[in-house]
């Protein structure tokens, strides 16, 4: 049964013969994506045994480390294919994929879109906090147009990309975009992804301070949280209608000047699809039926 | 694996791999289209379903080997062909398989480069890549196939060194012998000798994920299993996770060493043909191997004592029982499709006193016998 005491949750769902501290800086947004994670998972009530937590390389690779279920960290930006390689083997296990915003779409960026139109039934949870922060500042694609990076010393030139609305016209078919402050509706958004069937994205807006926020006169962590309590805007179910298309609408719909550096949160699509597992179990029913004397002879 | 009873088929080597891969065990392909590769893909599209596997196209070679990685830790066996440029691009995550010690095989089908090279002529450019391509110092077990029995034959050992040893296995064929057709009789399936992972026998609680034993070789667990482990390609402690430790750092990444080591006389496999009272012994490997063995039986009707030892396993390099091989000639030729990749490390094993000749042809075209029995003469 759910239990909701952080302590509880820490107790049932970290590993405790893993060697701490952790990587991650004081203040640093993955802590609350991490907490908000188990939260989603504790929600559903799922077995440890039946969860792979994946992830690539960056900051947020080493969450699977500190967490007691099957962990995976793979290479820089292929989380998702190897993710992919795992639930077609074990489709019964639950899989989820934590990524940041480099990760996930600059090196990972391919994999991710084809993840997405494929509608394999994968939850992508990825970390934007807009820089990449292991290495040390340097420009990712969601970098904002004007900040400052150390690839980007006298401005960024170039500009960033939503991750959420990219996944919704790659064709995802559960997108959903919160923050690190929003932490709690952080934990719904997740669970709701991973008892979404086929691919499920939530982007995670989090404060990475130390690189990003000091080059850029955000401030500490708690002025970057404040920050996305201002500028995030939360979707009312009814003005997204749990469809892409609702969503594309409510960002329409707002005047430009008040989006300006603004984004929502909250579910952005929701859309029933064909998801790959069952497709490809079609597949083998056909097979099976096409081929009879193939099944049973292993040369043929 | 000779199979009087069973019948006569024609396919090409591409087909066979597709076969071997099956009876081994094979039950997840990630792919993706390369020339002359595409081949494998298409067959394990069609037959995997009705084997209960799954095949999946990915959207480039990066992901192929990834997914195929995947599957693999999560209890299937699992391969991906390519050629070239797609193995160029698989590169890195090679490298991920040899850390985390996931059975894998993958196929190249070696055609002409570098870059978009030669499509599609045959080559064996690939060779050292295939030994060193991956970043870092690591053990990689390379087997080299020459006819369409061969791809069968060895796509099954592949499989069963991979799953034995926890590696990655590279299969080298090229564009000749993956398209060539012949007529093969293939064993029935339960005459195929099939090799598993060993799977940890403890309970959950005792398991060490990375715990070393006589054989170097730890139990393997799948996700899902129940057993909750760390996979990463950092360096890791013996329960999966990343140490600094220099004394962890090195016994790590020496057991990776030591099991290749420990199984070396299993894995070296080469065949002579005609060596017992060779002068001048061919080393070949692949579709070379196949002219080269007839121009050892053209030279000897001319009077020259020609033999050929045919490697197989390419890697680790069969030293001793080359060295041994070749004992008694005062002379090898090394024919190769590239500039001398084979013949370094020839060179590198062999003592002083026998003469080492290269052979090198680098136009897209076989080596052909009558060339091999001029050069034969000359020397």
């Amino acid at each position: 049964m759910p239990s909701q005491s952080m302590a509880e949750l820490r107790r049932r769902y970290l590993r405790h013969d893993k060697k701490f501290p952790h990587v991650w800086c004081p203040g640093c947004g993955n802590g609350i994506v991490l907490g908000a994670l188990l939260r989603g998972i504790d929600r559903l009530a799922l077995n440890k045994d039946d969860i792979v937590l994946v992830s690539g390389i960056g900051c947020s690779g080493r969450m699977p480390t500190y967490t007691d279920f099957n962990t995976l960290h793979t290479t820089h930006g292929r989380a998702l294919a190897f993710a992919t390689g795992v639930k077609l083997a074990r489709p019964e296990l639950h899989v989820l994929v934590v990524m940041g915003d480099g990760d996930a779409t600059a090196i990972g960026g391919n994999h991710f879109i084809h993840a997405a139109r494929r509608n394999l039934d994968l939850t992508a949870i990825i970390i934007n906090n807009q820089i990449y922060g292991m290495t040390g500042g340097q420009t990712s694609p969601t970098t904002p147009y004007g900040s400052n990076a150390t690839t980007a010393p006298l401005g960024h030139i170039e500009h960033a990309f939503s991750i959420a609305e990219l996944a919704v016209t790659a064709g995802a078919s559960f997108v959903a975009r919160g923050t690190v402050y929003h932490a709690t509706m952080l934990d719904r958004l997740i669970s709701r992804a991973i008892g979404h069937v086929g691919f499920s994205v939530v982007e995670v807006m989090s404060n990475c301070h130390v690189q990003f926020g000091r080059r850029n006169g955000l401030g500490n962590a708690v002025q970057m949280l404040q920050w996305f309590k201002e500028h995030a805007i939360p979707l009312q179910p009814h003005d997204a209608k749990g469809t892409a298309e609702g969503a594309a609408r409510m960002e329409t719909a707002l005047p430009p000047d008040s989006l300006d550096d603004r984004f929502t949160i909250g579910v952005l699509a929701e859309r029933d699809k064909p998801n790959y597992i069952k497709e490809y179990d079609k597949i083998r029913h056909k097979a099976d039926d096409k081929r009879p004397a193939d099944a049973q002879d292993d040369r043929s | 694996m000779a199979s009087p009873d069973q019948p006569r088929l024609l396919m090409q080597g591409n087909e066979a791999v597709v076969a071997g891969a099956i009876a081994a065990g094979c039950r997840f392909f990630a792919g993706y289209p390369i020339t002359p590769a595409s081949e494998i893909a298409e067959l394990m599209a069609t037959r995997l379903p009705a084997h209960g596997g799954t095949f999946i196209q990915m959207e480039d070679e990066i992901a192929s080997i990834a997914a195929a990685i995947g599957a693999s830790l999560a209890g299937s066996k699992a391969m991906t062909a390519t050629s070239g440029p797609g193995f160029s691009l698989m590169q890195e995550n090679l490298g991920f398989a040899c850390i985390a010690e996931a059975p894998l095989v993958v196929v190249n089908v070696m055609r002409g480069g570098p870059s978009t090279g030669l499509p599609t002529s045959p080559a064996q450019g690939d060779i050292m890549q295939a030994r060193w391509g991956t970043h870092g110092d690591h053990p990689i077990i390379v087997l080299a196939t020459s006819s369409v029995a061969d791809c069968f034959t060895l796509t099954v050992q592949a499989f069963n060194f991979a799953e034995k040893y926890r590696v990655p296995v590279v299969l080298l064929s090229d564009e000749v012998v993956a398209h060539t057709r012949e007529a093969v009789r293939l064993p029935a399936s339960d005459q195929v000798e099939v090799v598993d992972r060993v799977r940890p026998s403890v309970p959950p609680e005792w398991y060490i994920p990375y715990e070393d034993n006589s054989r170097g070789v730890p139990a393997m667990a799948a996700f899902g299993d129940g057993y909750r482990h760390h996979v990463t390609g950092l360096v890791h402690d013996q329960r999966g996770f990343p140490t600094q430790r220099p004394e962890e750092i090195d016994a790590f990444l020496r057991r990776l060493f030591r099991k290749i080591t420990n199984g070396f006389y299993e894995i070296h496999m080469l065949r002579a043909f005609m060596m017992e009272d060779a002068e001048i012994g061919i080393i070949a490997c692949g579709s070379v191997a196949r002219s080269a063995r007839r121009a050892v039986v053209m030279a000897r009707q001319q009077g020259i004592a020609a033999g050929l030892v045919q490697l197989i396993t390419l890697f680790p390099f069969p030293r001793q029982p080359l060295v041994a091989a070749c004992s008694d000639c005062r002379a090898v030729l090394v024919p190769e499709m590239n500039m001398g990749q084979l013949s370094r490390e020839v060179r590198r094993v062999l003592p002083d006193a026998i003469a080492i000749h290269k052979h090198n042809r680098i136009d897209g075209q076989l080596i052909t016998p009558d060339e091999l029995v001029k050069k034969l003469i000359s020397i």
